[in-house]
C-alpha cells in the first residue's frame, strides 16, 4: 500500500512546485487533478499512524489519520479543488503554484501526528500564503504581504518557543490535548491564536486578505484560520479562556464590518467573526460544542469561499471593490447575485442552509452548560452576522442605489465553482446527516425542531428589519477604521523616527566626539613615536656622540660647580 | 428613503481583470419592479406579513426555554432587533473615534 502511505499534503506541494514548469493547459489540468487525487488519498488513509520517520532523535509521525483530521482534510482538499476551478482563468503562475503549496501545508497540519511536523507545515503555509498575497504585484499587496509575513513569522516563533519549552519539560512531541498550565503551553496557545485572528493581533487578516487577486483571496480565506481552529480543537479543547476570546472576536468582526466600505474587507472581518464562534465552541469544550466547532469550520470554508467568489466575480468584471462604487448589479449578474445571497444566508445560519445546522450546535452547547451570558451574546451575535454579512454585503454590492454599471456574469469556470459551493451550502443545510457522520464525536442533535426554526427566523428577520430601519445610519463613506495595526503602521515608525532624530542624533554627536578624540590621540602618538617622530626616527651616530658629549659636559659642570 | 434626482453612474477608469470595461445603463432602460417605488412598497408589506407570521408561529410550536427569559413571548424577535440596534449604535460611536479617510495610510508613505 505505497499509495495510501503518501502524505496527501505532499501531493499538492509537489503539484504546486511542478506547476510553473508546465504550459497553460497542463497547469490547469494539474491544478484540478492534484486536489482531487489528494481527496482520494485522504479517504484511503486508515486510522492511526501511517507514515513516520526518525529525525534528530525524535519519531516524527508525518501522517496520522482519525475522524477529525479526515474532516478537515476533506474540506481543505475540496476547497483547493473548487478554488482552482474558480481560478482556471488566473494567468498568474506564482499565485496558482503557491495556492497549491498553501493548501498542501494545511493538509500537512491536518494529518500531522506530532508538534514538530505541525510546525514545519505551519511555516510552509505562512510562506506560501505570503506569496499568494504578493502575486498581484501591486504596491498595496507588496506592503500588506510584508506586514502579513511579519505577523506570521512572529506567530511561528512564539509557537516554536512553546513547542521547544514543552518538549524540554515533558520530553514528548506528541500532538494531543494539552492543559494550559505552563509558560510553554501558553506560548503554544498564543502562537496558534495569532493565526486564528484572535485579539490583539486580529488586524493582520482584514489588512492582508483583501489585497489578494480576485481569485487569491478565495484561497486565503480558507486555510490559515481554519488550520488554527483545527490545532485548537485537537490541542486545547475545553480551555475556558477561549470562550471569552471567541466572543471578543465575534463582536470585533461585526462592529468593524459594519463600519467598512471595501466589500472584501467586510468579508474578511466576518472571517474573524465566524472563527470567533468556533473558538468559543472549543472553549465550551463539550462533545456537542466541539462537534459544532468542527462542523462550523467545514460549513464556513464553503460559504465564505462562496461569498468571496461572488465578490471576486464582481471585482473580475468591474475592477471595483468599494461599496460606494457598487450597487444595482443584480440586473446583469443574476447568478452571482443568487450565489452571493445563498452564501450570505448560509453565513447567517438561515434555516435550510449549512450555517443553521452547524452554528446552532455551538449555541446549544452553551445552553446545555448553562452559560447564560455566553448564550445571550452568541444569540445577539447571530443577529449581528445577518446584519453585517447576511444583508450588508449583498445589499451594498448587488442592490442599493444603482451604480449604472451593467457587467455580465463571470465566465463559466467561475460560475461553475460558485454553483458547486452554493449547492453544498443548501445541500448540507437540507440534509446534514452526511456532515454529522464525519464529525469526531457521535451526533445526538436535531437541528430541525419547530421551535428552533421559528426562533431563528424571528432573530434573523427582525435583525433584517433593524438593518432597513437603520439604513440611513449605514450610509457608506470613503473611510477605513483604525485598528491595532495602527501601532505598527504609524505609531511604531513615528516612534522610530522620533528616536532617530533625538537619541540618534545625540548618539551620533557623542560617537563623533569620541571618535575625534581617539583620532587625535592616535595622530599625536604618530607625530612623536611614528617613523619620522622625534622619538621614533633613527638618529645618525654623530648626533649620539654630540648628545653623549653634552651629557658629559653637564655632568662635569655639576661636579665642579656644586658647592662642596 | 432618500429620493434621488439624478441617476448615479460610476465611472470605471481602469480596465478590470476580465479585460473589457463593464457596460453601462442604456438611457431607455426600464427599472425592474423591485426598485420602483410601488415595488418597494409591496416588498415592505410582504416583509411585514412575514415578520408577523413568524412571531405568531411561536404559538404553534413547543418552545423549550433554557434560561426563563428566552421563554417570553417573541423573545428572539425583540432580542434580535434590539441587539442589532445596539450593535449599529456602538459601531457608529466607535466610528466617530476611529474612522479615517481611506487614503489615511497612503498619505504617510
Amino acid at each position: 500500500m505505497l499509495a495510501a502511505s503518501l502524505p496527501p499534503g505532499l501531493l499538492l506541494i509537489l503539484g504546486g512546485l511542478a506547476l510553473p514548469l508546465l504550459p497553460r493547459l497542463g497547469r490547469q489540468a494539474l491544478s484540478l487533478a492534484a486536489p482531487l487525487a489528494a481527496l482520494g488519498l485522504i479517504w484511503l488513509l486508515p486510522d492511526g499512524v501511517v507514515l513516520s520517520t526518525e529525525y534528530l532523535g525524535y519519531r516524527l509521525e508525518l501522517v496520522e489519520a482519525d475522524a477529525l483530521s479526515r474532516l478537515f482534510g476533506t474540506i481543505f482538499a475540496l476547497m483547493a479543488f473548487t478554488g482552482c476551478v474558480f481560478a482556471l482563468r488566473q494567468t498568474n503562475v506564482v499565485e496558482m503554484a503557491s495556492a497549491l503549496v498553501y493548501a498542501g501545508g494545511a493538509l500537512g497540519v491536518a494529518f500531522a501526528g506530532d508538534l514538530i511536523t505541525v510546525f514545519v507545515f505551519w511555516e510552509l503555509m505562512a510562506v506560501a500564503s505570503t506569496l499568494v498575497i504578493w502575486s498581484p504585484g501591486t504596491e498595496a499587496s507588496r506592503k500588506a504581504g510584508l506586514r502579513y509575513a511579519l505577523v506570521h513569522l512572529l506567530g511561528g516563533a512564539v509557537l516554536m518557543a512553546g513547542i521547544a519549552g514543552h518538549v524540554a519539560a515533558t520530553g514528548s512531541i506528541a500532538f494531543e490535548a494539552m492543559t494550559v498550565d505552563s509558560p510553554a503551553t501558553w506560548l503554544m496557545l498564543a502562537g496558534v491564536l495569532i493565526n486564528a485572528g484572535a485579539p490583539p493581533l486580529s488586524a493582520w487578516l482584514p489588512d492582508a486578505y483583501p489585497e489578494g487577486s480576485w481569485s487569491g483571496t478565495v484561497f486565503l480565506s480558507a486555510f490559515t484560520t481554519k488550520t488554527a481552529v483545527y490545532v485548537l480543537l485537537r490541542g486545547f479543547p475545553g480551555t475556558e479562556i477561549l470562550i471569552g476570546i471567541g466572543l471578543f472576536m465575534i463582536f470585533y468582526g461585526i462592529v468593524y464590518a459594519l463600519l467598512e466600505n471595501d466589500m472584501r474587507r467586510i468579508l474578511a472581518y466576518s472571517i474573524v467573526n465566524q472563527v470567533g464562534f468556533m473558538v468559543c465552541g472549543i472553549g465550551i469544550g463539550t462533545e456537542l460544542a466541539l462537534n459544532g466547532a468542527a462542523a462550523h469550520a467545514f460549513a464556513h470554508i464553503i460559504y465564505k469561499a462562496l461569498l468571496l467568489m461572488s465578490a471576486g466575480s464582481v471585482l473580475y468584471m468591474t475592477g471595483l471593490r468599494k461599496c460606494t462604487d457598487l450597487g444595482g448589479l443584480f440586473r446583469t449578474m443574476p447568478l452571482t447575485t443568487l450565489c452571493g445571497t445563498i452564501g450570505a444566508l448560509a453565513i447567517s445560519s438561515f434555516p435550510w442552509t449549512s450555517g443553521f445546522v452547524t452554528k446552532s450546535m455551538i449555541t446549544q452547547g452553551a445552553a446545555d452548560e448553562h452559560l447564560m451570558i455566553a448564550w445571550m451574546l452568541l444569540q445577539a451575535a447571530s443577529a449581528g452576522v445577518f446584519l453585517h454579512a447576511g444583508i450588508k454585503f449583498p445589499w451594498f454590492v448587488f442592490f442599493q442605489k444603482d451604480s449604472g454599471l451593467r457587467p455580465k456574469d463571470p465566465p463559466w469556470s467561475m460560475r461553475a465553482a460558485m454553483i458547486l459551493f452554493a449547492a453544498l451550502c443548501i445541500g448540507i443545510g437540507v440534509a446534514p446527516g452526511p456532515l454529522y457522520a464525519l464529525l469526531p464525536y457521535p451526533v445526538d442533535y436535531a437541528a430541525y425542531t419547530g421551535a428552533h426554526i421559528v426562533t431563528q427566523l424571528q432573530l434573523l428577520l427582525f435583525s433584517g428589519l433593524a438593518f432597513f430601519i437603520l439604513l440611513p445610519l449605514m450610509k457608506r463613506t470613503l473611510t477605513i477604521t483604525l485598528d491595532v495595526d495602527w501601532l505598527y503602521r504609524v505609531a511604531g515608525p513615528a516612534v522610530a523616527a522620533g528616536l532617530r532624530n533625538t537619541v540618534g542624533r545625540a548618539w551620533t554627536l557623542g560617537l563623533g566626539g569620541a571618535r575625534r578624540g581617539i583620532d587625535g590621540l592616535i595622530a599625536w602618538t604618530e607625530a612623536t613615536h611614528g617613523r619620522d617622530g622625534a622619538l621614533g626616527r633613527t638618529w645618525p651616530i654623530g648626533a649620539s656622540a654630540v648628545m653623549v658629549a653634552l651629557f658629559l659636559l653637564a655632568y662635569l659642570m655639576l661636579f665642579f660647580l656644586w658647592p662642596a | 428613503m432618500t429620493t434621488e434626482t439624478k441617476p448615479r453612474l460610476v465611472r470605471v477608469t481602469e480596465v478590470p481583470p476580465c479585460g473589457t470595461l463593464p457596460a453601462t445603463r442604456r438611457p431607455d432602460e426600464r427599472a425592474p419592479w423591485i426598485v420602483r417605488p410601488e415595488g418597494i412598497r409591496g416588498l415592505w408589506w410582504i416583509f411585514g406579513a412575514i415578520l408577523t407570521a413568524c412571531v405568531l408561529a411561536e404559538l404553534l410550536v413547543h418552545l423549550h426555554p433554557h434560561f426563563g427569559v428566552d421563554g417570553w413571548f417573541g423573545f428572539h424577535a425583540w432580542f434580535g432587533f434590539l441587539s442589532c440596534v445596539a450593535m449599529v449604535l456602538v459601531a457608529k460611536g466607535l466610528g466617530l473615534l476611529l474612522k479615517r479617510k481611506d487614503t489615511y495610510y497612503d498619505a504617510r508613505r
